[in-house]
């Protein structure tokens, strides 16, 4: 649990990050809240020579909330989305899933940015912004581009960033509906065993006028329900709707045996936990 | 004076003695960070060990190239076994009687197994070094099950032993058994077994899991050249064995080795035994000639200092028609790992798992241990228990539910006509026991009570009802234990650490002002040892706890003791506590006479101070007597007011409780709720009731953890699958429920104080109330007995296998 030799950086600007990144190549990391990078680094399985890391740039900790739309800098903690009074009121569902994620001593290091660009299937907010259809900014030297979180994830700790870019906003349409993240869990700091993100809006006239499901750690990347959602909107809610759209997707989840169960008892669960948050949400909506 | 102008009572309460909730002395210290552990110890050109561990669990090693290692700046030495066997340090005694590699002696044989000792000058330079030895190994089949460790193509794990056919506990039939320990009368149970009108059977599984201390091991050792002394700073929860096992291995005399135990991060039995990180760094120390720190890290502690439990139990219940029980058998494989290294007192090569006769009155019992070699950690400690404690609790608890279940009876009524009744203590029971005093009846009415236990069950009814109508996906489960510990280890004739009696100790120098001073052989690991023997000293000698200090740990000045461990300290140390300040009263009480100017005999003690009988206004406080004893020449009474006992108890002391869970199950995720937990301890005589609660939530918490999901896991390969704390389960606060404790008081007859202990017994007695709470909700499905650890996917999968998902 010693970590091997690194020189550390903390530039004051995106421009002077970017610029370190390129000069230094694959030998640096950029390190946002760490909770997922140096427990790696302690166990010797990252061994980076240098890390960048970018709590001084002040341009990426920000919660902006204008023209129907959230922006989101990477560098924001957990603990700061938490407490968020815009958040809780343009997208309670960032709130909800953000307390469920590890302990608050780790939630006040812990970033948004850092969560998503990291590829750990374990992680909570991907699936969430997934369902959110949130859009990530990356920058490079180069210029930006934009990825929607959807095309993002490739497989485990594999994304569409490229390793001289940094993700540095996250944006998502205000969703004020009905919303649930609902995650079983062995115990406080655990990955899921399964979780759910639902979004579920109900039109004037009593219909689902808006579905998104996404599910965390039941593959080795987040899993956006897009058929379930798409029925749900189609069909309404009903119990015959919900148990399709489970079915659905536990169609396209692939979990894996580990300590917290054989796959078989993951799909299971993920089937009981997205059931509740469907129910949740729609009891919100 | 104003201490003169108060009552009695004023008095009394002003000393802060036995019954007090007074607050924790230490906390001031711990609360603000100011504690004063192992690894804050920092010294002037001190070096840092680090451990390269094998990766395999069964595997010879062929090679170990250190050139490299050696290379790297700021590296001064790299210890291997081939460095360490001209020392005979290659290799150390255990507890139990075994040998265990130092560093590995040509093979490995679990993983995590200390292969060479890295000694650099800072920990990172040493980290890295660790990462440079280059070792070779040729891979042996690996041996996980100890079912397995007997059969024609089973691998050979003790190369350096197979040919003994006897081990130190006797008869080995195969190099992979160590030991076969047999206790009570195997025909008559038997014989009982076959006649008897209902049989019920079980194998109970207590699954390995690991004590996990907060602080891990270490130590930090420095050897002065100059002057020949040897000092060890360390995790010890035992440093004056330490301190002769030490003298015994290096050869330097027992004078010449100072061993110290500062604050303790929680032991929990972890800390009891040698480890090869100690021996290492005291050569090291001595190669060097400079102070060299030891500290492992998490998942080291996790893999490779010592486990607990392992047991696999194999039951047996015999009664009659109505439910009284005749008799008990029980056949146990142990597995020990790769090296026996078991903390049991020396006779006990299973601790005292033969109190598995439990609360009952049990005329007829039998109990066969087999220990086995694996690949795997060594260890079987006594995690918050005394010697393999749980395992006998829960073994009995769990076969009494079995019973019931077969009897179609319910387990409460089941255990209250098979309790030991009251007034058969001192009872003997059928496995060799003396219990001494205790009044299930009592307790287990209370407890009953306590929680309404018809209603409970009337509500777990309409629940299985509502369950099988479709109306809810929860079950209930009531989770009944009523557990007997046995304590204090123990009376010289029985009990021993490596040959040293386990008496302990206590020295008492009260000033010349009248407070006090007084060192004991025991060590606190987070006891509250400074608040809890002040009380008992301060009723037994007049001064106010406040001015009393304790102090512990420091072999150059503490009186020889046998540690903390195994609920000890209360039942012995505090036993000498009391003793010694008898002593301190009887001096005082000639001093006084003298003083007052009347025969011994005609004074009385009286809270603080002796009184001349039928005179109440002559008086010497101990304060005045403490002043004279240093100040006046008094004829016939030498100087001063010091004492000091060494206390051999005559028998263990026998703490019992009854305790009650009830949990919610959700049966489609296995996630499960503790609504409610009752505890009733009685742990005799009371010293400090806020201190014993806070014990008994502690315990309950670590039984929580082990019944629900905490344990040490290997796969085939004997690679350990959950070696850190994102699978190894600590409860926080969040998944820590509201205990609600009770108690009731049945002092011990033998105990100067009637003291019983108090730490390890919601361990004992928390893990069949959790265990027994979620077998006992599907026993309406037909289920009778399942494994922990009771994680989700195990519930799960109980659910799923009775058909409650289809």
């Amino acid at each position: 649990m010693i970590p091997g030799r690194f020189d550390y950086h903390q530039p004051d600007s995106l421009t002077a990050a970017l610029t370190l990144l390129n000069d230094l190549g694959d030998d640096a990391r950029v390190i946002a809240g760490g909770h997922s990078l140096i427990p790696m680094m302690k166990l010797r399985l990252a061994m980076p020579e240098h890390l960048v890391d970018l709590k001084a740039i002040s341009d990426l900790k920000h919660i902006t909330v204008k023209d129907g739309s959230i922006s989101i800098g990477a560098m924001t903690t957990q603990a700061e989305l938490i407490g968020s009074a815009e958040l809780a009121l343009s997208a309670p569902i960032v709130k909800e899933t953000a307390l469920q994620i590890a302990d608050p001593q780790i939630r006040y290091q812990g970033t948004i940015g850092g969560n998503v660009a990291n590829g750990d299937p374990g992680n909570d907010m991907p699936a969430l912004m997934q369902c959110l259809d949130a859009e990530f900014q990356l920058s490079g030297l180069d210029g930006q581009r934009t990825v929607k979180a959807r095309e993002f994830y490739e497989a485990a700790y594999f994304t569409a960033r490229d390793d001289l870019e940094i993700l540095t906003e996250i944006v998502f349409p205000v969703c004020t509906g009905g919303y649930a993240y609902e995650k079983q869990k062995r115990k406080i700091g655990d990955y899921a065993t399964a979780a759910a993100a639902v979004l579920l809006t109900r039109g004037a006239d009593g219909s689902c006028s808006h579905a998104s499901i996404a599910l965390t750690n039941l593959a080795d990347t987040p899993i956006y329900c897009e058929d379930a959602s798409k029925a749900l909107m189609n069909s309404g809610i009903d119990d015959a709707s919900i148990a399709a759209a489970v079915k659905s997707c536990l169609e396209i989840i692939d979990p894996v045996d580990d300590n917290r169960g054989p796959a078989a008892f993951k799909k299971h669960a993920a089937g009981i936990v997205l059931k509740r948050a469907i129910d949740n949400a729609w009891s919100r909506a | 004076m104003s201490v003169e102008a108060k009552t009695l009572e004023e008095r009394q309460a002003a000393l802060k003695g036995l019954g007090t909730s007074r607050k924790r002395v230490e906390d001031a210290r711990f609360t603000q960070g100011k504690g004063n552990y192992v690894d804050d110890l920092k010294m002037p050109d001190m070096l840092f060990g680090d451990f390269v561990r094998s990766q395999h669990a069964h595997a010879y090693v062929k090679s170990i190239d250190t050139t490299e290692a050696m290379a790297l700046p700021g590296v001064i030495a790299v210890l291997t076994a081939a460095d360490l066997e001209p020392l005979n340090l290659h290799w150390m005694p255990t507890l139990a009687g075994d040998k265990q590699m130092v560093l590995a002696d040509g093979k490995v044989l679990f993983q995590g197994q200390e292969v060479a000792f890295v000694i650099a000058e800072d920990r990172y330079i040493a980290a890295d070094a660790v990462d440079l030895v280059k070792v070779e190994y040729e891979e042996l089949p690996v041996l996980v099950d100890p079912f397995k460790a007997e059969l024609p193509d089973a691998p050979i794990l003790r190369e350096d032993i197979a040919d003994q056919k006897e081990g130190a506990h006797g008869p080995r039939r195969h190099p992979n058994h160590i030991f076969t320990w047999e206790q009570g009368d195997k025909a008559a149970t038997e014989s009982i077994l076959e006649s008897a009108a209902v049989v019920a059977e079980e194998t109970v599984y207590y699954h390995r899991t690991h004590p996990c201390p907060l602080e891990t091991c270490g130590a930090v050792a420095s050897m002065d050249k100059v002057n020949g002394k040897l000092t060890l700073w360390g995790t010890f929860q035992a440093p004056h064995v330490v301190r002769t096992v030490a003298s015994m291995l290096s050869g330097i005399a027992e004078h010449n080795i100072r061993v110290v135990s500062p604050d303790i991060g929680g032991g929990f039995g972890n800390k009891v035994g040698v480890y090869p990180g100690y021996i290492c760094a005291i050569v090291a120390s001595i190669v060097t000639g400079k102070p060299v720190k030891w500290v492992e890290d998490r998942m080291e502690n996790l893999t490779s200092t010592a486990f607990a439990r392992d047991y696999w139990m194999q039951g047996k219940i015999a009664a009659t028609a109505e439910g009284k029980i005749t008799g008990l058998w029980c056949h146990t494989t142990a597995d020990h790992g790769a090296f026996d290294a078991c903390a049991d007192p020396t006779k006990y090569p299973a601790g005292f798992m033969s109190i598995c006769t439990g609360s009952y009155d049990i005329p007829t019992a039998y109990l066969a241990v087999d220990g086995i070699y694996t690949n795997k950690a060594p260890g079987g400690v006594a995690y918050r228990c005394s010697f393999r404690v749980t395992e006998a609790a829960y073994f009995i608890e769990r076969m009494i539910e079995v019973l019931a279940i077969k009897l179609d009876m319910d387990a409460a009524e089941l255990r209250r006509i098979n309790f030991i009744k009251k007034e058969q203590f001192p009872y003997q029971s059928a496995l060799g026991w003396e219990y001494d005093s205790g009044d299930y009846h009592t307790a287990w009415d209370k407890a009953l009570k306590a929680v309404d236990y018809p209603a409970l069950r009337e509500e777990q009814a309409a629940r299985v009802e509502e369950f099988k109508a479709g109306k809810t996906r929860k079950l209930m489960g009531i989770g009944l234990s009523h557990f007997t510990e046995i304590v204090g280890a123990g009376p010289v004739k029985n009990c021993d650490i490596l040959g040293m009696g386990m008496f302990d100790s206590c020295e008492i120098r009260i000033h010349p002002t009248g407070s006090a001073i007084a060192r004991l052989g025991t060590i606190s690991q987070g006891q509250g040892h400074a608040t809890t023997f002040a009380q008992i000293l301060a009723s037994e000698i007049g001064i106010s706890a406040d001015d009393i200090t304790i102090e512990e740990g420091d072999t150059d000045t503490a009186p020889y003791g046998l540690g903390t461990y195994g609920s000890r300290s209360t039942p012995v140390a505090g036993a000498a506590t009391a003793m010694a300040g008898r002593k301190i009263r009887a001096k005082a009480q000639m001093i006084a006479a003298y003083m007052l100017e009347v025969h011994d005999n005609d004074v009385e003690w009286e809270v603080d101070r002796f009184v001349v009988k039928g005179a109440p206004e002559r008086f010497k406080t101990m304060k005045e007597i403490a002043f004279a004893s240093y100040t006046q020449a008094i004829p016939g009474i030498e100087p001063g007011l010091e004492a000091v006992s060494y206390y051999d108890p005559p028998n263990m002391t026998y703490p019992f409780g009854a305790y009650i869970a009830v949990m919610d199950i959700d049966v489609d995720t296995g996630v499960t709720e503790i609504r409610q937990f009752y505890a009733l301890d009685d742990c005799g005589t009371r010293i400090n009731p806020m201190i014993i609660e806070g014990q008994v939530h502690g315990g309950l918490t670590e039984a929580l953890a082990i019944a629900l999901g905490q344990e040490i896991a290997y796969d085939e390969l004997g690679n350990v699958k959950t070696g850190s704390l994102m699978d190894f389960f600590i409860p926080t606060s969040w998944e820590t429920p509201n205990y609600v404790t009770d108690f009731t008081e049945t002092p011990s007859p033998h105990h100067p104080i009637g003291a019983k202990g108090v730490g390890e017994s919601p361990n004992v007695g928390g893990v069949p109330a959790f265990s027994n709470a979620i077998n006992d909700a599907f026993r309406a499905f037909g289920s009778t007995h399942t494994n922990m650890p009771h994680d989700h996917w195990r519930i799960w999968k109980t659910a799923n296998d009775l058909g409650l998902h289809a």
